[in-house]
């Protein structure tokens, strides 16, 4: 059980955007992928969703190659969250989160089984009292949160999500840090997350890669990866990673010299 | 019941005496009791002339509904409609052409098959022009462009039209109605709308996961260019068929599922029958309508829903305003 990516090249209108990314990730751990803007952290996150084809290199899905899958298949086994989804129609909550499980319906509606796991991804996000809102009218919190039931909805091995905690207040930022924490250690799935806030990646990653200008700068558990020398040559800041009282944060003192 | 349910219910029953009373209404009314004497000089009447226009009615009514319905999904876009994305107008210019070379005049068939020709071509086009960039703006655009460009050639086959005969052919034509089309014609084009429409009914589960856009539907396993071409035929035979036998009725694929959307609910996939139904319903309703309009001649039924569709159009654009400009 792996996802991986195998010296991933990706030029986009002649520019690189990855320059050869090499990673394995395992099942079970959140990984965190940083980087400062442009440095292709949403371009990696989507070719190992299997959802755009490198110019060289390939992503193995237990090693399958993951293009080599038929859609459906890797829609049941990895669910992806976009950066900014659309939300086109006025539908319901319980109606978006059951899009989730249109790998295993296909043409048939909902069934049962279907029933009890938007049910459960609906508790699991704490938005079953939303289930009637209409998806157009929630707050940035909320919808976040919806798009995150219904990526859970297919119970995938693999979660992927680009920027999830965007818009979130730090107290549902710090909820949806738990959720993920526990999707992967207590279910087994592989996380795979691209985020902006350090102290939070710090706070819940068990591995981070942090990527500048297409490659990769660093990568492990957070005490080597947010290192100072990283967060400066990553991010042009100064910043230590503290030892808090109830976790690690990231302390940006100001721009490196 | 659940309101789906409901709303199934009260469109079929809406269409069943809508049908009846399409038997009876018009210059001639025909009560219940000359619909079982054969002998009465009502019977041609209602079998001859008026089941066949009913029957058409429904056809039509319910393909350009789902057609409208499949292209607002698709597109994520409650402008989209046959008529206001130009796949009407290029359909009618396909079987214009046909009229103004003779050929329809000969043989009907010809008509269906360039009305239909028409039709795919234009969301063949549709589908280029705006593709994945599938922003309002861009597909509105689109769509005029197309029905300049087919009210350009219709106007350059009225003006070289070779007799006067052609020319009034084709006015009468282009302004859409369901008057003195044969059983024949029906016969022709209804296999043709029901197959268009059992194609849109397979991009039911595609059109909901594009609620979430491309990136979203794509991620949940749907196949994209599979479903563009579903689209593409399915539109092309419902709404195309339609149109090579009626001309072009606009507005019908717009209003029903606006209508219907806040009883059954927005999922795409979900609108595509009730808006079969609510199609149906409408044509045949306006249909009656102008048959009881006072007057020399019959209003064309394409410009009675076009005086009732344009200031819902109106209406609409205003409404999502904003939306476009932001």
């Amino acid at each position: 059980m792996s996802l991986k990516a195998r010296h991933l090249q990706v030029r986009l209108g002649g520019h690189p955007v990855l320059a050869g990314i090499d990673a394995a990730f395992q099942p079970g751990q959140v990984t965190a992928i940083l980087g400062p803007n442009g440095a292709g952290k949403s371009t990696l996150l989507t070719a190992l969703a299997g959802l755009s084809r490198p110019d060289t290199g390939e992503v193995t899905l237990d090693d399958a190659p993951i293009q080599a899958l038929s859609p459906r298949d890797r829609a049941r086994r990895l669910g992806f969250i976009p950066q900014t989804p659309e939300l086109a129609w006025a539908v319901d909550v319980e109606t978006l989160v059951g899009l989730g499980r249109i790998p295993f319906t296909g043409a048939r509606g909902l069934g049962a089984e279907d029933e009890v796991a938007v049910g459960l991804a609906l508790q699991a996000c704490d938005v079953a009292g939303l289930a009637r809102r209409d998806v157009t009218t929630l707050s940035g919190g909320e919808r976040a949160r919806v798009l995150l039931a219904r990526a859970l909805a297919g119970d995938p091995a693999w979660l992927l999500a680009d920027e999830p905690l965007a818009g979130l207040d730090p107290g549902h930022a710090l909820d949806a840090c738990d959720l993920f924490r526990r999707l992967a250690r207590d279910q087994g799935r592989g996380v795979i997350l691209t985020l902006h806030d350090l102290s939070l990646a710090a706070r819940m990653a068990d591995r981070i890669l942090v990527l500048a200008e297409g490659r990769i700068l660093a990568d492990g558990p957070p005490q080597d990866a947010l290192a100072p020398a990283v967060l400066e040559a990553a991010y042009g800041v100064r910043a230590r990673l503290v030892e808090g009282d109830s976790g690690l944060f990231v302390e940006v003192s100001g721009r490196a010299p | 019941m659940s309101r789906r349910a409901a709303t199934f219910a009260g469109l079929t029953a809406a269409l069943g005496v809508l049908a009846v009373l399409s038997l009876m209404a018009g210059r001639v009314w025909v009560p219940f009791g000359a619909w079982m004497d054969q002998t009465d000089p009502r019977w041609p009447i209602i079998f001859d002339l008026r089941l066949p226009r009913t029957l058409l009615a429904l056809f039509v009514g319910a393909a350009l509904g789902m057609s409208g319905a499949a292209m607002q999904g698709y597109t994520r876009n409650p402008l989209a409609d046959p008529g206001s994305l130009g796949v009407s107008s290029m359909a009618a210019f396909g079987a214009v052409l046909t009229l103004y070379l003779g050929q329809g005049a000969q043989a009907p068939w010809v008509i269906s098959v360039a009305g239909m020709a028409g039709a795919l071509a234009a969301v063949l086009l549709l589908l280029a022009l705006a593709g994945r960039a599938s922003g309002v703006v861009t597909f509105v655009l689109s769509g005029v462009i197309l029905n300049t460009m087919a009210g350009a050639g219709v106007a350059l086959a009225l003006s070289l039209a070779p007799n006067p005969w052609a020319v009034n052919e084709i006015v009468n034509w282009i302004m859409g109605s369901l008057a003195d089309r044969s059983a024949d014609e029906l016969a022709l084009a209804a296999p043709f709308m029901v197959l268009g429409c059992v194609a849109l009914m397979f991009t039911a589960p595609a059109l909901d996961a594009l609620t979430l856009g491309e990136t979203g539907a794509w991620s949940l396993g749907v196949d994209l260019p599979r479903t563009r071409l579903i689209l593409a035929v399915g539109v092309a035979l419902a709404a195309g068929a339609s149109v090579a036998i009626t001309g072009v009725i606009g507005f019908v694929g717009l209003i029903v599922p606006h209508l219907l959307r806040p009883v059954v609910g927005a999922r795409p996939g979900g609108l595509l029958l009730p808006s079969a139904l609510g199609g149906a319903v409408l044509v045949l309703a306006a249909d009656i309508a102008v048959r009881l309009v006072p007057g020399a001649n019959e209003v064309k039924l394409g410009v009675a829903m076009a005086a009732l569709g344009g200031p819902f159009f109106f209406a609409l654009l205003m409404q999502m305003r904003r939306r476009i400009a932001g």
